[in-house]
C-alpha cells in the first residue's frame, strides 16, 4: 500500500512539473503571439517545421550526393572542392544542408517537448507518440552519419567516438574501432556503409513519419507559407553568412585538435568521453525507456465516451467524416437507408472532442422535436442538453442586453466572465458548435454572442477552433446563415489562463450594444415626433 | 467497405475544407480578438529579430565552442587486437570404443575441441600497469576471436612501453611479449595490434 501510494503522489509531482513548465511555455507562446500571430506562430507548428525541414535535408542532400566521391580517398576532395569553387550553389546548398540538420534536431526535441507539456501522449495520441519516439534515433543516426561522408577530422573523431561507443555493446565480434586505426583500414567498403547509413536511415524516417501521422487527419507536411518562407530565409542568411566548411582532411594517425564542433548533433560524443560509453547508454536507454512508458502511466483525468452515431437522424453527409481531426470517422453502407453511407466512429481514434457534433446538419437546434437528437453526438454532453440549456438559462435572465458566450472547456474559462448580463456556456471544444446555435440565441431573446475558444492554432484538438471560424465565417459547412446580423456576433479567440482578453471582447460587445441602443433611442424619438 | 481519411494537405487553404462551401456566404462576426495577424513595424521587428535568434542559436552551437578532445601536449596509445586464441585443450584420439558409439560419419580418429583460450593482456606503460584483462572468445560455442581495445592517453615525449600477451590456457606465462621505448608526438596515436601472419605484437 505503501508502495502505492508513493507512485500516486510521484505522479502527482510529475503532474505539478508539467503544469507549471506549460504555464511557462504558454506565456513563451504568447510572446511569440505579439510578434507572430497566433496562426502563424512557429511554436504551434513545431511538427510541420519538423516536415520543412527534413524535405529541405532531402532535397540538399541529393544535390549533395550527386557531388560526392563516395570512396575513402576521395570523398574529402569532392566535397572540399565544391565548397570553395562552387561556394554559389554547392557549398551554398552544403551549408543550407547543415544548418537545416541542426535546425531538425532543435525543432523535433522543442516539439516532443510541447506535446508532452500538453499532456499530448495519453489516449487516442499514444498512437502518434509511440510511433513519435523511435524517430528520435532515426533522426540522431541520420545527423551523425552525416559528418562521416565528409572525411575531415570531425568526420574521423565522430566515426571512431560512434565506434567506440558501439563497441561497449556486446554487439560485434570484431570491434568496429579497427577499422579506424590506420588510414589504410578505412576502405571504400566501409565508406559505402557510411552512405547506407546516412541515406538508409533517412528512408527509414521516411516510413516512420508516414506511420507517425497516420491517425490524424489534414496533417500539415508543410507549415504555413509566411511561416516557411521565414525559415527558409533565416536558413539561406544564416548560410551565406557562415558558411559551412571542411576541416583538415582525416588522418587516423593524429587525434584531431581543436574542433569547430557542431554541439547540437555530435552531443554524444563530448559526453561519452567525459562520462563513459556505458554512461551514455544508460542515459540513451533510459530516456527512451522513459518516454515509452509515458504514455501508460496512470492519469487522473477521467476518459470521455466517445461519439455516438444515431443511424435515423444520420444521413450520411460526410461533414463529421471530413471535419474529424484524427480520422476516427469513416463512412459505412447506412443500415436502413439502402443508398445512403452512415458515418461510424472509432473508438481507438476518436477524441471525444466534439467537432463532428457541431458539423452535423442534424444538430441545429431550430428542429421541432422535443428532445433533440442529432446525427451524431456526445454522450456526456449532448447537443439537446446545450440547447435546453440556453433555453434555461436565457428565460432566467431578464433584460434587453443579453449576451450568450459559447467558449471552450480547454480555453479561456467562461465562467470568469459570469454577469447577470451573461449567459455562459462551455463546450468540449468549440469546434462542437453548430453555427446555427448562435442564429437560436439570437432569436431567442439574446441581444449578441460571443464565440470563445483557443488561439488559432492552439486548439487542443488540432482543428476546432479553425473549423468553428471558417462556420461562422460562412466559409465552411455548416455555415452560420447570412440573415444573421453580423454586428451581434462576436469572437475572442482566447487561451486558458486569458481570460482577461475573454472579458476584453466581452466588454467591447456590451459597449457596441450600448452604443447601438443609444443611436436607436433618438431614431425612436424622431420617428414618433 | 469503409472509407479512409481525407488527403493531407497544408495549411494554406484558410478553410482546408474539401467540402461544399458554395452556397455560404463569406461575411465574418464583426468582432474578433485574437492576436490573429499582427502588423506595423512592431510585429515586423519582432519576427526579424525571432528568427535571428533562431539563426543566430543554430550558427552558433553548430561550431562553438571548439571542442579539443585531447590536451596540445598529449599522444594517445591505444592497445586493439582481435586474435583466435589457441584451443583449450589437446586433440584427443578416439578409442575404438569410442569411435563404435558414434554415427559412422562421424567417427573421425582424432577429436579437437572447439573452444578457445581466452587472451589474457598486460600493458604497462612506462612501468605502470595500464591495462589487465582476459578477453573471452566470441561466439557461442567460444570459438570465435578475442577482441582487445583500450586507449591510454599519455604526454607527448618517450615512454616505456611493455605488453605481454598470451593466447594458450595450456602454458603459464606469457607467450607473446614486446617491449620497447616510443617516442610520441603531440597528438599523435601509437597503434599496438598483434599480427596474426606473424605472430608477432607490432608497434604503429
Amino acid at each position: 500500500m505503501a508502495h502505492i501510494g508513493s507512485s500516486v503522489q510521484g505522479q502527482h509531482s510529475v503532474s505539478r512539473v508539467r503544469e507549471a513548465l506549460l504555464a511557462r511555455y504558454r506565456g513563451l507562446e504568447h510572446g511569440f503571439d505579439a510578434a507572430f500571430g497566433s496562426a502563424l506562430n512557429p511554436l504551434r507548428h513545431l511538427g510541420a517545421l519538423g516536415f520543412l525541414l527534413f524535405w529541405l535535408l532531402a532535397v540538399s542532400g541529393i544535390y549533395l550526393y550527386a557531388v560526392l566521391d563516395t570512396s575513402a580517398s576521395g570523398a574529402y576532395a569532392s566535397i572540399d572542392q565544391m565548397s570553395r569553387e562552387q561556394w554559389y550553389l554547392g557549398g551554398w546548398l552544403r551549408s543550407v544542408h547543415r544548418y537545416a540538420a541542426d535546425a531538425f534536431v532543435l525543432v523535433t526535441l522543442a516539439h516532443l517537448l510541447r506535446e508532452w507539456l500538453f499532456g499530448h501522449c495519453h489516449g487516442f495520441r499514444r498512437f502518434s507518440w509511440l510511433t513519435g519516439v523511435p524517430l528520435l534515433v532515426f533522426v540522431l543516426i541520420s545527423a551523425v552519419g552525416g559528418f562521416w561522408l565528409n572525411w575531415d577530422q570531425l568526420g574521423q573523431f565522430s566515426a571512431t567516438a560512434t565506434a567506440e561507443l558501439l563497441d561497449a555493446l556486446p554487439l560485434f565480434a570484431t570491434p568496429l574501432t579497427r577499422n579506424f586505426l590506420s588510414n589504410a583500414a578505412v576502405s571504400d567498403r566501409l565508406f559505402s556503409l557510411f552512405v547506407f547509413v546516412h541515406i538508409g536511415v533517412p528512408l527509414l524516417l521516411v516510413f516512420g513519419l508516414w506511420f507517425h501521422i497516420q491517425r490524424i487527419s489534414r496533417a500539415a507536411v508543410f507549415p504555413p507559407r509566411a511561416l516557411t518562407l521565414g525559415t527558409l530565409a533565416a536558413l539561406v542568411a544564416l548560410a551565406l553568412a557562415r558558411p559551412v566548411l571542411s576541416q583538415a582532411p582525416a588522418d587516423l594517425a593524429v587525434v584531431p585538435q581543436l574542433l569547430a564542433f557542431d554541439w547540437l548533433l555530435l552531443f554524444m560524443h563530448p559526453l561519452m568521453y567525459a562520462t563513459s560509453a556505458g554512461t551514455v547508454w544508460l542515459l540513451l536507454a533510459g530516456s527512451l525507456g522513459l518516454l515509452f512508458v509515458l504514455p501508460f502511466l496512470p492519469r487522473s483525468v477521467a476518459p470521455v465516451p466517445m461519439a455516438v452515431v444515431d443511424p435515423v437522424n444520420c444521413n450520411g453527409c460526410r461533414r463529421c467524416f471530413d471535419d474529424c481531426p484524427f480520422a476516427a470517422v469513416t463512412m459505412v453502407p447506412h443500415p436502413i437507408r439502402s443508398t445512403r453511407q452512415m458515418a461510424q466512429v472509432d473508438a481507438d481514434l476518436c477524441a471525444s472532442c466534439g467537432i463532428c457534433v457541431g458539423a452535423c446538419p442534424s444538430s441545429t437546434p431550430f428542429r421541432s422535436a422535443r428532445d433533440l437528437v442529432t446525427g451524431i453526438d456526445m454522450p456526456s454532453r449532448p447537443i439537446g442538453a446545450l440547447r435546453r440549456q440556453l433555453q434555461e438559462r436565457l428565460a432566467l435572465h431578464r433584460g434587453s442586453n443579453r449576451i450568450v458566450v459559447f467558449g471552450c472547456d480547454r480555453g479561456a474559462r467562461v465562467d470568469a466572465v459570469a454577469a447577470p448580463d451573461v449567459v455562459a456556456l462551455s463546450l468540449m471544444c468549440t469546434g462542437m458548435l453548430p453555427p446555427s446555435f448562435v442564429e437560436y440565441a439570437l432569436r431567442d431573446g439574446a441581444a449578441a454572442v460571443l464565440v470563445s475558444g483557443c488561439r488559432a492554432g492552439g486548439c487542443e484538438f488540432r482543428l476546432g477552433q479553425r473549423w468553428a471560424q471558417a462556420r461562422l465565417a460562412g466559409a465552411r459547412e455548416p455555415h452560420l446563415r447570412a440573415a444573421v446580423p453580423r454586428e451581434a456576433v462576436a469572437t475572442a479567440w482566447a487561451d486558458a489562463g486569458d481570460e482577461g482578453a475573454l472579458h476584453g471582447a466581452l466588454n467591447e460587445l456590451r459597449s457596441r450594444l450600448r452604443g447601438a441602443a443609444a443611436q436607436a433611442l433618438p431614431a425612436r424619438g424622431t420617428a414618433h415626433g | 467497405m469503409a472509407e479512409s481519411k481525407p488527403p493531407l494537405t497544408g495549411p494554406s487553404d484558410p478553410s482546408g475544407s474539401t467540402s461544399s462551401t458554395s452556397s455560404t456566404s463569406s461575411t465574418s462576426p464583426t468582432s474578433s480578438t485574437s492576436p490573429a495577424s499582427p502588423t506595423g513595424p512592431t510585429a515586423w521587428i519582432g519576427q526579424a529579430l525571432l528568427y535571428g535568434l533562431f539563426a543566430l542559436v543554430i550558427g552558433l552551437f553548430s561550431s562553438w565552442p571548439p571542442y579539443r578532445h585531447l590536451a596540445a601536449d598529449q599522444a594517445l596509445i591505444k592497445l586493439s587486437f582481435s586474435h583466435t586464441g589457441k584451443p583449450v585443450s589437446d586433440c584427443a584420439a578416439q578409442s575404438p570404443e569410442q569411435l563404435a558409439k558414434l554415427p559412422p560419419n562421424m567417427r573421425a580418429p582424432v577429436r579437437c575441441p572447439r573452444e578457445r583460450s581466452p587472451i589474457r593482456v598486460e600493458f604497462d606503460v612506462d612501468g605502470k600497469a595500464a591495462l589487465r584483462h582476459s578477453a573471452q572468445p566470441s561466439g557461442l560455442s567460444k570459438d570465435g576471436a578475442s577482441s582487445v581495445y583500450h586507449r591510454v592517453q599519455v604526454a607527448a615525449g618517450a615512454h616505456r612501453i611493455a605488453v605481454r600477451l598470451t593466447d594458450d590456457v595450456r602454458s603459464a606465462g606469457f607467450n607473446h611479449v614486446r617491449e620497447a621505448t616510443v617516442t610520441l608526438r603531440p597528438a599523435q596515436i601509437l597503434v599496438i595490434d598483434f599480427d596474426t601472419s606473424t605472430q608477432e605484437i607490432t608497434l604503429k
